[in-house]
């Protein structure tokens, strides 16, 4: 302070042999009478209610502040090396949650294995054309009990005449039907034997809960308004984060690339940028969300990269994020056309799957329990070229991915 | 008689106004205001201004201004004008920095020239601002340790927002207006760069950091115990040293057998703050440019330690051969 006249109050200018006893009562009782030359003390204490309220204030205001932690208990489980902070975050309340939505229902007792083939009972069948009429019955038993609305039941797909196409739920079942056989058939590397029925979408719902349309671009209504690149708005996708919140076109339809991280330890060429990174580490998120786990479920986040340092599942995530893709492209976008306006999205798009479309929060579909060791007519043989709902192309050619060390690995969990 | 308690204090020193030092003629701007403010006492000193505005005070706000307003009003724009919106996402929103396509160009202004706008006004004001500080302090015959050490945290802003960008060849590669998606631009580049935290200019960064706040602490500490004694008034003991500086010091001989001086103590906190910025804008500077994944970097040099394999041995699939449906041809 350049106003500053110190006054010398009484200091005890001691050496240290003097330190000892010297300076023991509170060196200069005119310690306050500092500063200014005209020095005028306002001291005072205000009211204990006062205080009290200023407290009270303090301590809501540090309780406000916690309200976006999850309460405890919370239990890790290690699933790493130790030191390496790989641990699974278990929030039991919300396990407890899940647990409720992830019950699977009761199987449909099986179908007597002989009997005549439903294509020579029935008309126009041309998906499930090696059930018999017992079998062929089950599966339509078990798509009215997992996914037509109750109170339309058979009505949902069917008119008077069954063997009728006009209703477009029907043509829509049907290509699912063939998604579904393609699914547990050439997707071992990410459903395994496990596979997959209508069951594990469509969870009682006509249109599955979780899925997703491409998000319109904002720079083509905003004039001189600046382009939110995607981002900055709180992304679903991305737990709330302001990444970008589609980051489902450019990997889960489009064949965008996903790895960003340069293989070198010097710059050698990956010209990857942040904005990127911002994609890929969405999708990441999304994936985290979808299937109630942390980074470290895949990852060694020490290096995201690392192939050598990641756990199995990444091996099968990495499946999985193809498979998606496969689906949307050679199943759901070719349906655009079939579907009605109200089942669009606002640009028009048909919905999509994502990761959360199955997992719907677990790491594993229905905790891992197969559904489809129960419905073989859903695993049986497939005929990809047979019935191309009205003008679809037939899908893409099929092959198993060779099983790998990870892959069994990931089985044996 | 009232005395000043740690570690809060009821006492206020009350002074008449000092309008400081006569200003040299020529000065347009002058000085403004001029008052006392109890509240302001409790926290500090109780005079509160005259305020010295001056051409580069003045230049400095007009530019932020300037900057806030480019980067507010599109955010605004972004949530279609709606106040309460604007209120609920504030902090998700932001002023996004032009696409990596668009490398070095000078883009529309909705394709990134707003960023590259809002970006201009902030660095100017903040270098003005800087010019301003550097000038008071030698109108007053100070020594210019506090604009310096505002040019430290002004390498780092600058490195992250027009530098490295710059030697990246993109505008695309710098940081977002917003303070979310800063955050998320943060945890992307760390990402993208193979792990920060094997960086070792950003280990030395957050040494300085967490060592301002651990010197600020002892120091800070030191003084409150030692001002029943008059350690306070910490120019004096620098000169004339008291019973309050030599049991400041003894104290921490005591406890650790070193102590820095009451002048010295300053010295350490100033090159731990400044150090902070200087070595972090380093590490950033070399992320893209000279070291594109500091965790092989680490691996390469020894420095990052191997733990046991806990899983097989994995390997990536797009290195096996192509037979998933759906592959690309």
């Amino acid at each position: 302070m350049s106003d500053c006249i110190v006054q010398k109050t009484g200091r005890a200018t001691l050496g240290r042999a003097a330190l000892g006893r010297a300076a023991v009562g509170r060196a200069g009782s005119g310690r306050a009478a500092l500063g200014r030359a005209a020095l005028g003390l306002a001291a005072g204490g205000r009211p204990a209610s006062v205080r009290a309220s200023a407290c009270t204030v303090l301590i809501l205001a540090s309780l406000a502040l916690l309200c976006g932690c999850e309460r405890p208990p919370v239990d890790t489980v290690q699933d790493g090396f130790r030191g390496t902070g790989m641990d699974q975050v278990i929030n039991p309340r919300d396990d407890a949650a899940k647990a409720g939505n992830n019950i699977v229902p009761v199987a449909i007792p099986a179908a007597p294995a002989d009997g005549p083939l439903a294509s020579s009972v029935y008309q126009n069948v041309q998906v499930l054309k090696d059930l018999n009429v017992a079998q062929f019955t089950r599966v339509m038993l078990a798509i009215t009990q997992w996914v037509a609305p109750p109170d339309q039941s058979c009505n949902y797909c069917h008119g008077a005449n069954m063997a009728s196409d006009d209703r477009y739920t029907k043509v829509v079942a049907r290509r699912m039907l063939q998604m579904t056989r393609h699914l547990n058939e050439d997707w071992k590397a990410h459903v395994a034997l496990t596979g997959v029925t209508c069951y594990t979408c469509h969870r009682g719902n006509a249109v599955p809960k979780n899925v997703w349309f491409t998000s319109p671009d904002q720079s083509s209504d905003s004039g001189m308004i600046a382009n939110n690149a995607g981002k900055n708005k709180p992304s679903n996708a991305a737990g709330l984060s302001s990444l970008p919140y589609d980051p489902y076109t450019a990997y889960l339809l489009d064949d965008k690339n996903i790895r960003v991280i340069s293989d070198t330890a010097l710059p050698s060429g990956d010209r990857s940028s942040i904005k990127q990174t911002d994609r890929t580490y969405a999708l990441m998120m999304s994936m985290s969300t979808a299937l109630g786990v942390n980074c470290d479920y895949c990852h060694n986040t020490r290096s995201m990269a690392s192939w050598s340092t990641s756990t199995p599942k990444r091996a099968v995530a990495w499946y999985g994020i193809r498979m998606a893709r496969d689906l949307n492209n050679n199943y759901l976008v070719p349906l655009t056309s079939t579907f009605p306006a109200h089942r669009l999205g606002v640009l028009g798009d048909v919905a999509k799957v994502n990761c959360a479309t199955c997992h719907q929060g677990l790491f594993k579909p229905l905790y891992g329990e197969s559904m489809a060791k129960d419905y073989p007519e859903l695993t049986g043989g497939i005929h990809p070229a047979a019935a191309p709902a009205e003008g679809t192309p037939p899908a893409a050619p099929a092959g198993t991915p060779p099983p790998t060390a990870s892959l069994v690995a990931a089985q044996g969990r | 008689m009232a005395e000043y308690q740690n570690i809060f204090t009821r006492v206020q020193v009350d002074a008449p106004l000092y309008p400081g030092v006569p200003l040299p003629r020529g000065n347009v701007w002058g000085r403004i205001g001029g008052g006392f403010n109890h509240l302001f006492g409790r926290f500090g000193d109780a005079q509160i201004g005259p305020f010295y505005l001056g051409t580069t005070g003045l230049l400095s706000l007009i530019c932020g201004f300037i900057a806030f307003e480019i980067i507010g009003l599109n955010m605004f724009a972004s949530v279609h004008w709606n106040p309460i919106q604007f209120v609920r996402q504030l902090p998700w929103l932001a002023l996004e920095p032009p696409a990596p396509s668009n490398g070095l160009h000078i883009p529309r202004l909705q394709d990134g020239g707003w960023w590259l706008l809002a970006g201009f006004f902030l660095t100017s004001s903040v270098l003005l601002w800087w010019l301003r500080m550097y000038r008071r302090a030698r109108a007053l015959n100070m020594g210019t340790h506090v604009a310096w050490a505002f040019l430290a945290a002004i390498w780092l802003m600058l490195v992250l927002g027009i530098i490295r960008p710059v030697l990246m060849g993109s505008f695309g590669e710098a940081v977002p207006f917003g303070i979310f998606p800063h955050l998320d631009w943060t945890a992307a580049f760390s990402i993208r760069y193979g792990n920060l935290f094997y960086n070792p200019f950003h280990c030395l960064s957050i040494a300085f950091l967490y060592g301002s706040t651990l010197l600020f602490a002892m120091h800070g500490g030191t003084i409150l115990a030692v001002s029943r004694l008059g350690g306070d008034r910490e120019l004096e003991q620098i000169v004339d040293r008291g019973t309050a500086a030599e049991r400041a010091g003894l104290f921490w001989r005591w406890t650790m057998g070193f102590n820095a001086t009451f002048e010295s103590i300053h010295r350490w906190a100033w090159w731990f703050a400044v150090l902070c910025p200087l070595v972090g804008g380093i590490g950033i500077l070399l992320s893209g440019t000279v070291v594109d994944n500091w965790y092989l970097w680490a691996v390469k040099h020894h420095v990052a330690p191997m733990y046991p394999q806990v899983f097989p041995p994995q390997i990536d699939p797009a290195t096996l051969p192509a037979t998933y449906p759906g592959a690309p041809k």
